[in-house]
């Protein structure tokens, strides 16, 4: 029966009062009532699924935990936190999926969770893990279905007095040049041929076009593009939700950030990064794949999950479902989630020629913004690490962390090879987001990988529950902040105090050494989707 | 004075039914809502309700839509039939879901109600235990306030729980 329905039958009862028997049925109805409440009541006490079980910690040192190998984990547990954010992370399920990802076949070392890790789909958000390239397998739920969503940073030439007075017209020209994407189409439409293209060649495409320059490129991840993608294992599905997306920002936490360095650490580092004085203007976009990637993650898992109806059944969590590694399944995962990842990238390079053009039409050509770098922070990739003293190749899997890779490492920039890879670490609306540098100790500690954010600690309806979006815009006007967003509403999603502090995040990755702070970069003014 | 104290107890009797009565009421609203969202902390977690299945669906389908707009101030305007096909309940619910999601991305479209969900399953599919076929009504997106973007739904806590007279829903989207 459909609500419509029912709304009518109580509407007949209503203008039928005298019938006779219909006081009798009124008081039926109402026990009938009773019985049914009484067993949702209990039924509702029964459901209870991933009830947290409160999971023996064992304090390493100031920096890090472990959860000895038990129960048929593969490897132990190993999370970067400090007291404070292992009280947070013992408040949601995340230390337990940590857990289930240490039983996935041919897993290296340890499951691996960062300071900013939270409870997400399968594995946490904040979690890497590594599998054997041959007996091991991949699994999209490790990568997320944000795929290759990322951080990019520009460093300007100018500074916070040049820009202070004119915050508000630049963030309006920015709102108009780089829409946040829902329901709003693209400013580049893109036929078959063209979306093939992005999807093979990443961000290439969009240089090709004039979108951008060479150097944009090469201070990529990757240099911007995976060379596995294939774009024939994208399905039609996926195709029609990212062609009329790309350029666009998106919601939820993704943002385009316009600050200032707040405090260098590193000097020499930072000036490497171009990063050279305080109170220099920087941008950093924080986007993903949009909808094609979340239909890529979506198909894949439909597929692994029809392929092993078994190996499902089997599984604490269906979210954690896998390909093994050599499968041809496993194949044309990592084929199409390359190509989302290549989207991604020319996602983030169409957002930066818009922003050059916003920054061009407010402060005249002489304005220049270059690519410090472009990280990746959800991905799967193949890549040699030393595990129990041997040169191992092994599908790291990170979802919603940063790799940092340490200086002469061969996968990063020729300007980076003497400070180690550029790291961005953006914080939540409003607060601090910091720049890092990766290291040797991340290649021992965690497969090169250090955060990625603040991560989350509130549920998002709490947050509207709790905060006004306009009292929270003024709020942080008052502190020279400046927002423009397409959704008041949404901004009380995204209040500061619904996140982790990434000042202790960052610190963290700063003790424990799997990525050193560089600089300190503070808001100025954000537009979000 | 006895009778006093006799009509007083008789008053404060009365008024105890009366809340009794009252919490009743509003327990029995409750039983009858559409859908409720939870507490998750990064992510979008909500029952549906239903008498049956397809009924939960419907709310499923509200409650979706109304993580992105306001969708009590969505005006029926359009309709769109869809056709869902799957081996599992939870995966036709993933894949329903993610239809309605699907037409926000792609076309705008804003479901608000579902009407004429008729699920076929037994052996006569070929490939698939279950299709479902269905209506969706709704509006396109660029008159309202679209707050929040659903990036997928996911299989995390995913529930579907079936007795006689009512059915639950549970589901957690990525946002």
């Amino acid at each position: 029966m459909t609500l419509k329905e029912k709304k009518t039958e109580t509407k007949i009862k209503k203008t039928e009062p005298n019938k006779e028997n219909s006081k009798h049925s009124k008081i039926e109805n109402k026990k009938q009532d009773i019985i049914e409440l009484k067993e949702i009541e209990e039924d509702s006490q029964k459901i209870k699924p991933y009830e947290r079980i409160m999971v023996e910690v064992k304090k390493l040192n100031n920096y890090s935990y472990l959860v000895d190998k038990k129960d048929g984990m593969n490897v132990p547990l190993k999370i970067f936190a400090s007291e404070k954010l292992m009280k947070k992370m013992q408040e949601d399920n995340c230390i337990q999926q940590g857990i289930n990802v240490a039983h996935l076949p041919g897993i290296k070392g340890f499951s691996i969770m960062m300071p900013d890790a939270h409870q997400g789909y399968g594995f946490s958000i904040g979690g890497v893990a590594a599998f054997d390239h041959k007996c091991g397998c991949i699994s999209p739920g490790g990568i997320g279905y944000d795929i290759n969503c990322g951080v990019r940073l520009l460093v300007t030439n100018l500074t916070k007095d040049d820009v202070k007075d004119k915050i508000k017209p630049l963030l309006e020209s920015l709102f108009k040049n780089i829409p946040p994407g829902v329901g709003e189409k693209s400013l580049f439409k893109l036929n078959e041929k063209e979306l093939n293209e992005v999807l093979k060649i990443g961000p290439r495409w969009a240089i090709n076009k004039g979108y951008g320059e060479e150097e944009d490129l090469e201070n990529c991840e990757s240099n911007g593009y995976l060379e596995d993608a294939d774009p024939n294992k994208v399905s039609q599905k996926a195709r029609g939700r990212g062609r009329s997306q790309l350029g666009t920002l998106g919601s939820g936490n993704h943002f385009l950030e316009v600050q200032f360095v707040g405090e260098i650490f590193d000097k020499k580092t930072a000036k490497t990064f171009g990063i050279t004085k305080e109170n220099q203007v920087v941008v950093l976009i924080h986007s993903g794949s949009r909808g094609l990637g979340h239909q890529v993650c979506s198909d894949y898992l439909r597929l692994m999950e029809d392929a092993e109806p078994e190996l499902v059944a089997s599984l604490i969590d269906k979210s954690l479902i896998y390909a093994p590694a050599e499968s041809k399944l496993a194949k044309d995962y990592f084929s199409a989630m390359c190509a989302a990842a290549n989207f991604a990238w020319t996602n983030r390079q169409l957002i930066t020629y818009q922003t050059r053009i916003s920054f061009k039409e407010i402060f005249g050509d002489k304005v220049k913004l270059d690519v410090v770098y472009d990280v990746a922070h959800n991905i799967a990739k193949l890549e040699e690490h030393t595990i129990e003293g041997r040169k191992e190749k092994v599908w790291v899997h990170r979802k919603g962390a940063t790799r940092a890779f340490p200086p002469n490492h061969p996968e990063i920039p020729e300007k980076y090879k003497k400070t180690g890879q550029p790291i961005f670490i953006p914080g939540s609306m409003g607060t601090s987001s910091y720049v890092l540098v990766g290291t040797e100790r991340a290649m021992l500690e965690s497969f090169g990988s250090t955060a990625h954010g603040a991560g989350r600690m509130m549920s998002r309806h709490a947050a509207i529950e709790k905060w006004n979006g306009q009292q929270l815009k003024d709020e942080l006007e008052k502190e020279k902040i400046y927002i423009r967003a397409s959704s008041i509403k949404g901004l009380s999603e995204e209040a500061p105090l619904a996140y982790k502090d990434v000042d202790e995040v960052v610190k963290v990755s700063d003790d424990a050494g799997i990525g050193k702070l560089v600089a300190k970069l503070k808001p100025m003014g954000v537009v979000k989707g | 004075m006895v009778s006093a104290k006799l009509k007083l107890k008789e008053k404060q009797n009365k008024k105890l039914n009366e809340k009794k009565k009252e919490t009743l009421n509003v327990k029995i609203k409750e039983k009858n809502k559409e859908f409720e969202f939870l507490d998750h902390t990064a992510d979008v977690k909500f029952r549906a309700y239903g008498k049956i299945f397809e009924e939960a669906l419907r709310n499923a389908a509200r409650a979706t839509i109304a993580v992105t707009t306001d969708i009590t101030k969505i005006i029926p305007k359009k309709t769109k039939k869809i056709i869902v096909e799957a081996n599992t309940k939870e995966a036709l619910l993933y894949d329903f879901l993610g239809e309605i999601i699907y037409l926000v991305d792609t076309e705008g479209f804003l479901t608000c109600d579902v009407k004429q969900i008729a699920i076929t399953s037994g052996t006569n599919t070929e490939t698939y235990k279950f299709v479902l076929r269905a209506e969706l009504i709704g509006d396109l997106a660029t008159k309202y306030d679209v707050h929040t973007y659903i990036k997928s739904v996911t299989y995390n806590d995913m529930l579907i729980v079936e007795k006689k007279n009512k059915v639950m829903i549970q589901v957690v989207h990525d946002i």
